[in-house]
C-alpha cells in the first residue's frame, strides 16, 4: 500500500517525503510496540476477568477473622494502635448480632470492589479507579487527599493516612496524606492470575474448606461462580445497585 | 435624571483601620501556620479521623464559599433585575464575593492531604465528579466576577456590565447548586442524599452572604465616616428577613421529608432528639439564635430604625450558619452508616456507633485564617479601588 501522503501529492515534496517515511515507519514499528504492550499486559491484567471474593461467615470463627486481619497487616505493612481513630484499617473484624434472634456472626469487612464504585465517581482527579479486571484501587501519585471517596463509600472501606509512615513494604506503597484501601492483594493476582490467593483467604482456608473463596465472577465455571450459583450470596447494600465483587454467605 | 454615583477609595489612615488589618493579617498567618503543622505532622494532629473525615476546616470553607455566591446578590439585583437602589453597592458586592471565595478555597486547599498537588487537581479531571466540576465552577466564578467588576468600573464598558451580570448570576446559581450537591449526591449516607440540599444551599448563600455584606458595609462606612442613610439599611434589613425565613422554611421541609420515610427515623431522632451536641446546636443555635431571634430583631416594630438590632441580627445569622453547617457536615458523618440493617454492629473501625469529633486548635486556626484572609482582601480592595459610594444618602435613592 502507498503511504497516505503520496496519494495526495503527485510530486512529493520534502515535507511529503518525511510524512511518508513517518507513515512507513509507523506501519512497520507500531504493530511491534502494540504486540509488546499487549503481551506485557496479558501477563499482568486479565481484562476478561472480574475478581471477587465469596466470604462464608458461617465457616468463620472470631479467631479466623482475626487471622484475616493479621494476615493483611503482615502482607501490606499496616497496623492499628488500640483505640486509634486515625490508623488505617484495610480490613476489619465486624461482629454482628441479629436484633430479632440474637444470632451472632463475625465477618471480615474490606473494600467491596464494586462494579459501579461511588469512590471512583466522586474522585475529582481520577486517582480512585477501577481496573479492567474489577479491582478498585487508588493511584497514590494523583490522590490529593480530599477524602471525598471516604464520604461516598457506603462500606466505610477507605482510610486516610494521618501520619508519617515507616517500614513500608514494596508490594504496598503507601503515602501520608492519601487514601488507601484493600487492593484484593493485586500484587498476588498480577503474579498468579486465577491461581492467586489473597492474604486474608490464605490465612483461613484449609484444604477441605475455603471460608474465603477468591475467583473470577465472570467465568461461569470458576469455583466461586459455581458456589454462588448453588448456594447464593449476599451483596451488602444491594439496594444501591453497586454490584460489589465481594459477596457474603450466612447473613 | 439621577446624578451619577460617586465612588471613592476608603480614605483613612486611622490606627483603627491599620490595627484591624494587622489583627486580620496575624490571624491569617496563624491559619497558614496551622495548615503547615497539619501538613508536616499529618492530619492526626487535627481532630479529624477516618470516621469524621471532614471537620472544622470544611465548615469554615463551605461557609465562605456559600456566602461568597450570596454576597454577589446585591450586584445581581442591580444588573439583572434592574433594581437601581442596589446599584451603588454592586461593586462592593462583587469584590466581596471574590474575597470570600478565595478565603474559602484557601482553607479547602490547605486542608488537603497533599496540598502541593494542586497542579494535579487542575490538570486531571474526572468529569463525573461533582468536586471536579466545582474546581471549574470556582475558578470560573473568580474570572467572571472580576470581568464583571471591571465592566462595571470602566465607564466606557458599562453597557456590557448587564450581560456580564447575567452570566455571573447564572454561574453563581450553578456554583451553589454544585456546593450543595457535594452533599446531596452522597447517596450512601442517610444524612445527605437529598436533592433539596442544592436549593437549600442557594437560599443559605443569600442569607449568609447578605449578613456579611451588611456588616462590612457598616464597618467600612464608619471607617472614613461616610454618610449611610437608614433607608438603605432598611432595604437590606427586609431582604435579610425574607432570606432568613426562607432558610427556616427549607430546613423544615428537609427534616419533614426525612421524617416521613421510616428508614430515616434513626437519623432524624439523632439530630432532633438524642444527638447531644448536634441536637443542642440544631434547636438552640441554628433555629433559636440563627433563625428565630434574627427574625424577631428584624421585624420587631420598635427596632425598625435600630442599627444595633441589624448588626445583632447579622451576627446571629452568621452564628446560626456555622451551627447549621457543623450539623450538616460533622453531624452527618457522626451518624453511623447503616451497612447491616437489622443487626447490632460492632468493630474496631467504629461501625454502628456515633462517631466522636473534637476539633483541634490547628484546624480552628486554619478556619479562622481563611475568614480573616477574605476580610483582608476585601478591606485592602476597598482602600485601593473606588468600590464604595462616597455616600448613601436619602436623596441618592
Amino acid at each position: 500500500m502507498k503511504p497516505r501522503s503520496e496519494i495526495h501529492s503527485p510530486e512529493p515534496s520534502r515535507r511529503g517525503f518525511l510524512k511518508g517515511a513517518a507513515a512507513v515507519a509507523t506501519t512497520l514499528v507500531a504493530p511491534g510496540i502494540f504486540l509488546y504492550k499487549t503481551g506485557q499486559a496479558a501477563a499482568t491484567l486479565d481484562s476478561q476477568a472480574r475478581w471477587g471474593l465469596l466470604i462464608d461467615s458461617n465457616a468463620l470463627t472470631e479467631a479466623d477473622v482475626d487471622a484475616c486481619v493479621t494476615a493483611c497487616q503482615r502482607e501490606h505493612g499496616w497496623q492499628v494502635e488500640d483505640g486509634s481513630e486515625t490508623d488505617a484499617q484495610w480490613v476489619r473484624k465486624v461482629k454482628l448480632e441479629d436484633r430479632a434472634t440474637g444470632h451472632r456472626i463475625f465477618l471480615p469487612m474490606m473494600c467491596q470492589h464494586c462494579e459501579n464504585p461511588p469512590c471512583v465517581d466522586v474522585c475529582p482527579t481520577g486517582a480512585s479507579f477501577k481496573r479492567a479486571d474489577g479491582i478498585v484501587l487508588v493511584n497514590k501519585h494523583t490522590c490529593i487527599g480530599c477524602r471525598y471517596c471516604m464520604m461516598a463509600c457506603p462500606y466505610k472501606a477507605r482510610s486516610f493516612i494521618h501520619e508519617n509512615l515507616k517500614d513500608q513494604l514494596p508490594v504496598a506503597p503507601r503515602g501520608k496524606g492519601t487514601v488507601e484501601s484493600c487492593t484484593l492483594c493485586v500484587h498476588r493476582i498480577d503474579r498468579d492470575g486465577a491461581n492467586a490467593v489473597p492474604a486474608c483467604a490464605e490465612a483461613v482456608n484449609r484444604a477441605d474448606a475455603k471460608a474465603i473463596l477468591f475467583g473470577d465472577l465472570n467465568d461461569p465455571q470458576s469455583e466461586i461462580s459455581l458456589r454462588l450459583r448453588e448456594l447464593g450470596g449476599t451483596r451488602l447494600r444491594a439496594d444501591m445497585g453497586l454490584n460489589p465483587g465481594v459477596r457474603y454467605q450466612g447473613l | 435624571m439621577q446624578a451619577p454615583i460617586q465612588y471613592a477609595e476608603v480614605k483613612t489612615s486611622s490606627a483603627r483601620y491599620w490595627g484591624l488589618l494587622l489583627v486580620l493579617a496575624v490571624i491569617a498567618l496563624m491559619g497558614v501556620a496551622g495548615a503547615h503543622h497539619m501538613d508536616v505532622e499529618g492530619h492526626h494532629v487535627s481532630g479529624m479521623t477516618n470516621q469524621i473525615v471532614w471537620g472544622l476546616p470544611h465548615v469554615f470553607a463551605i461557609f465562605l464559599i456559600v456566602a461568597a455566591s450570596g454576597a454577589l446578590n446585591i450586584a445581581s439585583l442591580a444588573s439583572v433585575f434592574a433594581k437601581q437602589a442596589y446599584k451603588p453597592l454592586a461593586r462592593f458586592s462583587a469584590i466581596l464575593s471574590i474575597a470570600l471565595l478565595v478565603g474559602g478555597l484557601a482553607i479547602l486547599l490547605l486542608d488537603l492531604g497533599r496540598p502541593e498537588r494542586l497542579i494535579v487537581a487542575m490538570t486531571h479531571y474526572n468529569f463525573k465528579s461533582i468536586f471536579a466540576w466545582n474546581i471549574i465552577l470556582y475558578t470560573g466564578f473568580v474570572v467572571i466576577v472580576m470581568a464583571y467588576l471591571w465592566l462595571m468600573m470602566e465607564r466606557r464598558m458599562q453597557r456590557w456590565s448587564k450581560p456580564a451580570g447575567l452570566i455571573a448570576f447564572v454561574w453563581r446559581l450553578v456554583l451553589t447548586t454544585g456546593t450543595g450537591s457535594i452533599f446531596g449526591f452522597l447517596v450512601a449516607r442517610e444524612s445527605y442524599d437529598s436533592a433539596l440540599l442544592a436549593p437549600m444551599f442557594i437560599i443559605m448563600s443569600f442569607t449568609f452572604g447578605l449578613a456579611i455584606l451588611i456588616l462590612l458595609l457598616m464597618l467600612s462606612f464608619s471607617l472614613d465616616r461616610r454618610e449611610l442613610d437608614v433607608s438603605h439599611l432598611q432595604r437590606l434589613r427586609k431582604l435579610l428577613g425574607i432570606f432568613t425565613a426562607s432558610v427556616f422554611y427549607f430546613v423544615v421541609v428537609f427534616h419533614l421529608t426525612k421524617l416521613y420515610g421510616t428508614q430515616n427515623h434513626g437519623f432524624e431522632s439523632f439530630i432532633l432528639m438524642d444527638g447531644g451536641i448536634y441536637t443542642f446546636l440544631f434547636w438552640f443555635i441554628q433555629i433559636g439564635l440563627g433563625n428565630l431571634l434574627p427574625l424577631a430583631l428584624i421585624y420587631a416594630p420598635q427596632l425598625q430604625n435600630s442599627g444595633k438590632s441589624l448588626v445583632s441580627a447579622c451576627l446571629l445569622v452568621i452564628v446560626g450558619a456555622f451551627a447549621q453547617l457543623y450539623i450538616i457536615i460533622v453531624g452527618g458523618q457522626a451518624y453511623p452508616l447503616n451497612i447491616f440493617p437489622g443487626y447490632i454492629v460492632e468493630s474496631s473501625f467504629y461501625d454502628g456507633v456515633v462517631n466522636s469529633y473534637a476539633p483541634s486548635p490547628w484546624e480552628l486556626m486554619l478556619g479562622c485564617g481563611g475568614i480573616t484572609a477574605a476580610l483582608l482582601i476585601a478591606l485592602l480592595a476597598l482602600r485601593v479601588l473606588p468600590i464604595m459610594p462616597t455616600a448613601l444618602s436619602a436623596e441618592a435613592q
